[in-house]
């Protein structure tokens, strides 16, 4: 009919807006501190460094695509910060406790899932506000982990630990591997997967999904646990590069996992997800970290920068919507 | 092509497709339905007209199961039909589209049009196979939107409504149930989506629309059933009234003969 078509004229194309910029928000970033350390200091974009800059990012990375996948259904998951250390020591201390080391990698990624299902089931079926649950859940794993460590370092010595955290094929490390071999899964899952679409579906618009026959209580559920696990894998990591668990370790993370998700493109109202860009906010988060390290700038302002990315962050977002 | 040239001299003569007999529903102890009855016939457009407050929407929520009646009972094909929950309806090929659309604005028009009935292979998403079924269906029905690939968010109120139509249609459905589908529309908008209602009813598909616009009625439906104070007053063949007549019998100033229908 005449009428439509001639309404569908200008429609179809997208226009520059801030919300396209927003999109790419994590990658114009990237570049922007990449310029500015490489004038800034001569040992930043140098191989050794960005290899390094990589590593350090990819326990970051896993994290982020945890939250990501809470992000797209609309939640948040403010448990990460405690449930990495939990995690870490999980496998530590039940390494430590002569538990084959598999096993003990199973056990650290359970340990994550326990805590996804405790956040999911609270969330999803008994519909708490998520924000609340996970600060809960956050303090009360901070608190057993404590208990399970008393506080301390416990070490975990182990050649193939050594070697996730230290070698790789060629030039390529074990721990971009993990990293991008999770991120291409939670990219297939997502965008390639019925689940992934109801996942979206889910965050995009409860009502909307829940009517069109969505069961939005198992995927709201089943972000946590995903959560919970891809937290499990990144203490896995974490414990391979510190060679421990150190319940005192970490404190920033939770904060730069949300971080790199909603610079990277994702809306915190759900229904968005850019895998890449999460990827990209990981990276630019821990060279922005690196290179304040290179340039000698004192430790106090790091979380100040982490903090002010956030907030920009958080406008993008408000643009996003 | 003008909006709506219904071809109402299609009679309503095939075999009854839904039917609910004496339907009661109470909310402690406002009566929201005393006995409201109505027979939609395969392929015909019947339009349901009532004032605020006439039982209208509960009774379409017991007819799409997402009420349970107290009492009566409704029949689909000649089977009774006992529904729980919404999805009893959808299994049985009852479509509903709500005012709320249920469109997910993020997600691109074949997302929707496939949405919690996606094609999968080897257990991935069919995505040429949904994208070119979606073309398929949109051209079927002669729904014009900007493109399948673009986000619901850019689309009209009247090419979601298309679009929700369209869904409920694209899923073998024979009888589509639509709550006030113009009601935020402007004029084309509503020409278009009653094209559309009118394009269902040449497929053979049956059309229950409840509206409030009486032009409307007399542009798509075959027959009309009036409600009044929980039950059915009237059932009309459109080409025997006049939208005066309706909204007598909507207020009550013209008393019916009879129930019929």
């Amino acid at each position: 009919m005449a009428v439509a078509a001639a309404q569908a004229v200008g429609e179809g194309r997208d226009k520059f807006t801030w919300r396209r910029l927003s999109d790419f928000a994590a990658l114009i970033g990237l570049v922007i501190v990449f310029i500015g350390l490489f004038i800034a200091t001569p040992n930043f974009l140098t191989i050794p460094n960005l290899t390094d800059v990589l590593v350090a990012s990819s326990v970051l990375a896993v994290m982020a695509l945890g939250q990501q996948m809470v992000v797209v259904v609309g939640g948040i998951d403010l448990s990460m910060g405690a449930t990495l250390p939990w995690c870490a020591a999980a496998l530590a201390v039940s390494y430590a406790h002569g538990v084959g080391l598999p096993l003990a990698i199973v056990v650290s990624i359970l340990a994550g899932a326990l805590i996804g299902l405790v956040n999911g089931v609270l969330v999803a079926l008994l519909n708490l506000t998520d924000f609340v649950v996970t600060l809960g859940t956050l303090s009360i794993v901070g608190g057993i982990t404590f208990l399970l460590t008393g506080g301390n370092n416990i070490q975990a010595f182990s050649p193939f630990l050594q070697s996730l955290a230290l070698d790789g094929v060629g030039p390529i490390r074990w721990f971009w591997l993990v990293a991008v071999v999770l991120a291409a899964a939670v990219w297939v899952y997502l965008f390639r997967t019925r689940g992934g679409t109801h996942l979206l579906a889910t965050g995009g618009d409860i009502d909307a999904a829940r009517s069109a026959g969505v069961a939005v209580k198992k995927w709201r559920l089943l972000a946590y646990i995903a959560s919970g696990v891809l937290t499990g894998v990144a203490g896995v990591l974490f414990v391979a590069r510190n060679g421990g668990a150190d319940p005192t370790l970490q404190t920033n993370l939770l904060l730069s996992s949300i971080a790199a998700v909603v610079l990277g493109g994702s809306s915190l109202f759900g229904g968005k997800a850019s895998v890449l860009g999460t990827l990209c906010g990981a990276v630019l988060l821990t060279s922005l970290i690196n290179g304040f390290t290179l340039l000698n700038i004192s430790q106090a302002y790091q979380p100040i920068a982490v903090g002010a990315v956030v907030l920009m962050a958080a406008m993008l977002a408000r643009f996003n919507r | 092509m003008t909006a709506a040239t219904t071809d109402r001299s299609t009679p309503a003569t095939g075999q009854v497709l839904l039917e609910a007999s004496e339907l009661y529903k109470s909310f402690g102890a406002v009566r929201a339905l005393e006995g409201a009855s109505i027979r939609v016939f395969e392929g015909e457009v019947h339009a349901l007209v009532g004032d605020n407050g006439a039982g209208k929407s509960t009774f379409v929520r017991c007819l799409t199961g997402v009420q349970a009646a107290d009492r009566g009972e409704i029949s689909f094909q000649g089977t009774p039909l006992v529904m729980t929950d919404p999805n009893d309806a959808r299994k049985r090929g009852i479509e509903t589209v709500y005012q709320n659309l249920a469109l997910i604005e993020e997600l691109t028009v074949w997302q929707n049009l496939y949405l919690d009935r996606e094609i999968t292979r080897f257990g991935f998403l069919d995505r040429n196979q949904m994208k070119t079924k979606s073309q398929d269906i949109l051209k079927r029905l002669d729904v014009n939107v900007p493109s399948i690939h673009a986000k619901v968010q850019k689309m009209s109120g009247g090419q979601r409504q298309c679009i929700a139509i369209a869904r409920a249609v694209n899923w073998g459905s024979n009888l589509v149930i639509m709550d006030e589908p113009t009601a935020a529309l402007g004029v084309r908008e509503t020409a278009a989506v009653e094209r559309l209602i009118n394009n269902l009813c040449q497929d053979g598909i049956a059309v229950l629309l409840i509206t409030h616009d009486m032009d409307q009625v007399l542009r798509c439906a075959n027959r009309v059933t009036v409600m009044r104070r929980g039950h059915d007053v009237t059932t009309r063949d459109v080409s025997t009234v006049s939208p005066d007549d309706l909204v007598g019998l909507i207020t009550g100033a013209i008393q019916p003969e009879s129930r019929g229908g």
